[in-house]
């Protein structure tokens, strides 16, 4: 069920007010963010936020067509590598 | 012969189920069609006369999304996923389900036809 719309948009407030800063200075900072339930809105866009994936910070640029989803949504949180095995097993048949 | 977006509509059928074989017309979609169009819904479809087939015709070019451009719509919101680089795009540029869905077992549709790969028995017996 979505959210309410009376309630709008969720955004983290202190990552809001530090968009908001670097918005009235027009200045470009990488924010770094912990807040991946955050929406992204049209005031994101062209900043670039560093959101954390559990492990590292992810920079990621914000351009228009990412309005309306979650920050969560552009840094993933497992790296698939391939299945255990399927490498050794080659090695192995190269012997 | 009832040509309707493209496609012919099998002749012996009900109205209401003739227009499902339209793509982005479903049976609810077909419903309100032919009660807007004040055509009987358990008509056949050759029984249907030219002016009818005219006035579904319009209805559905001025309020439906059907067939080709329903088609490029969905492939551009796809597309657009992919492009900004989010989950749900990864997922999609995988052929992998995009919701969330278990993978361990089943999502046969989106995966495709069961590729086993050999067991590695014989590295445990080595040692």
């Amino acid at each position: 069920m979505p959210r309410s719309v009376k309630k709008g948009p969720f955004v983290d407030i202190k990552l809001l007010a530090k968009i908001q800063k670097l918005n009235d200075t027009n200045q470009k900072k990488i924010i770094k963010t912990w807040s991946r339930t955050s929406t992204i809105i049209p005031d994101f866009v062209g900043h670039t936020i560093a959101i954390h994936n559990g492990n590292k910070m992810i920079p990621v640029y914000i351009t228009e067509n990412m309005v309306g989803h979650k920050l969560g949504e552009f840094s993933p949180t497992r790296i698939f590598r391939g299945h255990p095995g399927t490498k050794a097993e080659k090695a192995s048949k190269v012997k | 012969m009832a040509r309707i977006a493209g496609i012919d509509l099998p002749k012996n059928k009900k109205v209401y189920i003739g227009l499902t074989y339209i793509y982005g017309i479903g049976q609810a979609a077909s419903k309100k069609i032919l009660e807007k169009a004040k055509v009987n819904p358990d008509k056949r479809v050759h029984e249907l006369t030219e002016e009818e087939i005219a006035t579904i015709r319009s209805i559905m070019t001025s309020e439906f999304k059907v067939e080709g451009s329903l088609r490029t719509e969905v492939q551009q919101n796809i597309k657009r996923l992919m492009d900004i680089g989010s989950y749900r795009g990864l997922r999609h540029r995988r052929g992998l389900p995009a919701r969330g869905q278990r993978t361990r077992t089943n999502s046969r549709t989106r995966k495709g036809k069961r590729k086993t790969v050999a067991g590695k028995k014989k590295a445990v017996t080595k040692k």
